[in-house]
């Protein structure tokens, strides 16, 4: 019987000139290297000591972010990861250091961010016995992961660590967990080198491109009259962003966002009609149920975005474009599904295409857009009312930041208005909580969002909720003295939840009265000057101060308690059904 | 759409934790396994998983492409049971007495293409092999001589139109980087690398 048990010379098998005795730790240390690691953020402990042991010898090679809670180190490590667009890293001790990864494993899960976190384990000896911090943080975390291994000897540290790399950022990203036992990280080996890993027998990242499919594609978009495109974060992860412009720009087709695609293409854009979903934008909700064919390019129709499935575009011809084979029919039933990197199906749609444009269907977008506008836009960026309302604020930081900050938001009713209202000129600036929905975030997050783009302005807007759950990172911005912008948009409630409370549970406010430390002395206490304000006249200067601060800057802005984020689609209905007020 | 009985066929690496990972795909969405085997394929390292679910094609297709997203998944393929030959295997505890003394127990044990695998004193045992129907008519048949314990076996088959794996494995292989492509600074020393 043929056998297929051998590896490909130069494929997986580590070659090198020349071999020397070093610890597991020290491989792991060196696999970062060779994969263009520079930033760790982490949280030492008993099981991962032998590794920060050997960072000590590695701190002018790779800089370690110190957190103040392993939740801090992973959202952190998903900011850098989404600016930058490199793999984030961390680092966690086993037992309740592990676990407090498991958040932001299932926020960078849903939302394709590529992680590789090391956890530490217990003596591989004692793994099973209920051990001190000892967890099976294997598989607490197999559903959460793109791919998670335990090591319990040294020798597979390289290998291991090559695989995790390699899964981790290509295909569609994800999060990789590596679990080291303590014996592993100290024994000693035989090192031959590191090598990349490029191909895993059974992985495949990308899909084989049909050509027949994109023909199909090209076919119904060069027919359609009321073409509407739909696209998500694959355009961002693709790298993708020239590409997508190029093709909307030339059978002229409006496109529409879902909040993980914002900025992949510039705001002011005349093809960009805005935000898709529960509070999206009125036309793009509302057309979705009247193009002819919609084409989806990297996005997944979460129920966010497409409300009640069974009244979602039926009258559409779907084309999906995606990496992920699993995402085609898994919500919507295409019609045309072109498997693939949007960076590769992108180019050869556009060479099929017709120039176009579709003057009267985007006019139709004008006049829906304009009773938006009327209905609530105006009143929310430009209220007479004392109260200052969330997009005010946006709007007067659009006007100082041009578009070019790097916006890190929370979850929650400033989230939406965020989204909604800030300006996105460069791509890979809109970092958020998406599928999660993680409130916390936002803090940690911009830290990592720092360090990923240190030459942006990067600014975290969080709500009076969302600040609080992970408060004790200001500790980490104090140490590592980054530069970041915390704008806390306070409306003294857990406003999203107070919203659905006023809306669909007659008013009954059940626990989202919430109460908020002096955040401006809390910040005091940590090194990080700041202000609140009150008045609608200190706004702008106000704003205009925090930017012009070098470092940590906290804003506190009172914004009025019972604002509602409008237009909402409310669960249970269709996006057409999408409501102004 | 209409529920129906699948069979699921996954080629796996030879890797511990992959069950779980195929597993929760299943638990997640509320959806029960008639059975599942897994054991090592007719290729080296390679194991293959037999899984019998009951649900709509829909269902089964977004399942198998969930399954083969996995890493360490090489191939998933689902079938009807049409399309497939399948057996289970089945064992049966009887009172040695009570098949001594009534002969036509040994008859009706042939017509069941059953056989003995252990007589002992106190009990013996039997197994078949064949679908539901037909181990479960045994039960029935050795039910009135004291069935003191009855264990089946979870599924396997073989596809019908199937070619065997080794060809796709090679199809997987081939996909491999050329040497042009790796990216390895020892590629033009391969003399200084290895002791030819």
């Amino acid at each position: 019987m043929q056998t297929f048990d051998t590896v490909k010379a130069g494929s997986l098998e580590q070659v090198s000139l020349k071999t020397e005795s070093i610890s597991g730790s020290e491989a792991v240390l060196d696999a970062f290297l060779h994969e263009g690691v520079t930033t760790i953020f982490g949280y030492p402990g008993g099981a991962i000591m032998p590794i920060y042991d050997a960072l000590y010898d590695y701190q002018d090679k790779l800089e370690h972010i110190l957190v103040r809670h392993e939740q801090g180190a992973i959202h952190a490590a998903q900011g850098f990861a989404r600016t930058s667009g490199k793999t984030g890293v961390v680092f966690a001790t086993s037992g309740p250091g592990a676990t407090n990864l498991v958040t932001g494993l299932a926020d960078a899960m849903i939302d394709s961010t590529p992680l590789v976190c090391i956890t530490g384990q217990v003596f591989a000896h004692l793994l099973g016995t209920d051990a001190f911090q000892e967890t099976d943080i294997i598989n607490i975390t197999t559903p959460i992961t793109k791919w998670n291994y335990q090591i319990t000897d040294a020798t597979e540290i390289p290998t291991v660590l090559a695989k995790a790399f390699f899964i981790a950022c290509s295909g569609r990203p994800g999060p990789v967990l590596i679990d080291i036992s303590k014996n592993a990280q100290l024994q000693k080996f035989d090192y031959k080198g590191y090598q990349k890993c490029e191909f895993i027998r059974s992985y495949r990242p990308k899909p084989f491109v049909r050509q027949e499919y994109v023909e199909q594609a090209a076919d119904l978009i060069n027919k359609a009259k009321k073409p509407l495109v739909v696209f998500g974060q694959g355009v961002i992860l693709g790298k993708a962003e020239k590409e997508f412009q190029d093709f909307i720009e030339k059978a002229g087709l409006p496109a529409a966002w879902t909040i993980m695609g914002l900025s992949a293409l510039p705001s002011g854009h005349p093809l960009n009609v805005g935000m898709l979903g529960m509070h999206g934008n009125y036309a793009p909700n509302v057309l979705t149920n009247e193009c002819d064919v919609l084409i989806a390019v990297g996005m997944r129709f979460d129920d966010r975005v497409t409300g009640r499935l069974d009244k979602y575009a039926k009258q559409a011809k779907i084309i999906h474009l995606d990496i992920d084979p699993a995402e085609i029919d898994k919500n919507v039933k295409t019609t045309v599904s072109v498997w693939g990197d949007c960076k590769e199906t992108l180019p050869l749609l556009i060479q099929l295409l017709n120039h176009n444009q579709h003057p009267e269907w985007l006019q139709t977008f004008k006049a829906l857009e304009q009773k938006e506008i009327d209905a609530c836009i105006q009143n929310e960026l430009h209220p007479t009312g004392e109260q200052m309302t969330m997009g005010e604020v946006i709007d007067v930081l659009n006007e100082l930041t041009e578009g070019k900050a790097v916006i890190v938001t929370d979850v929650g009713q400033h989230q939406m208005v965020a989204c909604r209202y800030a300006q996105f000129n460069q791509s890979k600036s809109n970092i958020t909580s998406g599928g999660l929905g993680t409130m916390g975030f936002a803090l940690p997050a911009a830290i990592g969002a720092k360090f990923g783009a240190p030459n942006q302005t990067v600014i975290a807007i969080m709500g009076d909720g969302g600040v609080q759950m992970t408060i004790q990172e200001l500790g980490t911005i104090m140490q590592s003295q980054v530069d970041v912008k915390l704008l806390i948009l306070n409306n003294q409630f857990l406003g999203m939840v107070r919203q659905w409370q006023e809306l669909f549970h007659g008013k009954r406010y059940s626990f989202v009265d919430i109460e908020s430390p002096d955040f401006v002395q809390v910040a005091k206490g940590y090194g990080i000057p700041g202000q609140r304000v009150t008045a609608r006249e200190n706004l702008k200067e106000a704003l205009k101060a925090m930017l012009e601060y070098k470092g940590a800057y906290l804003l506190e802005v009172m914004v009025g308690k019972e604002n509602n984020v409008f237009p909402m689609v409310e669960a249970g209905t269709s996006v057409s059904e999408i409501r102004l007020k | 759409m209409q529920k129906q009985e699948f069979t699921i066929t996954v080629y796996t690496e030879d890797q511990i934790g992959l069950l779980n990972r195929i597993a929760i795909i299943f638990s997640r969405r509320k959806v029960s396994i008639d059975s599942i085997n897994s054991s090592p394929s007719e290729i080296k390292g390679i194991y293959r998983f037999t899984i019998v679910i009951h649900e709509t094609e829909e269902m089964v297709i977004k399942i198998c492409r969930q399954i083969e997203k996995q890493v360490d998944v090489l191939k998933t393929y689902y079938n009807t049971s049409d399309e497939i030959v399948w057996q289970e295997l089945a064992l049966y505890k009887v009172p040695t007495d009570e098949v001594a003394e009534k002969v036509q127990v040994e008859r009706l044990l042939r017509e069941n293409g059953a056989r003995a695998v252990v007589i002992r004193k106190d009990y013996t045992v039997f197994e078949t092999t064949g679908h539901r129907e037909e181990t479960d008519a045994l039960i029935k048949v050795l039910e009135p001589y004291g069935l003191i314990e009855f264990v089946r076996s979870a599924r396997i088959a073989i596809i019908k139109n199937s070619n065997g794996f080794h060809e796709k494995l090679k199809e997987f292989e081939q996909l491999a980087p050329g040497p042009e492509l790796v990216e390895n600074e020892y590629l033009n020393k391969r003399n200084e690398v290895f002791d030819y």
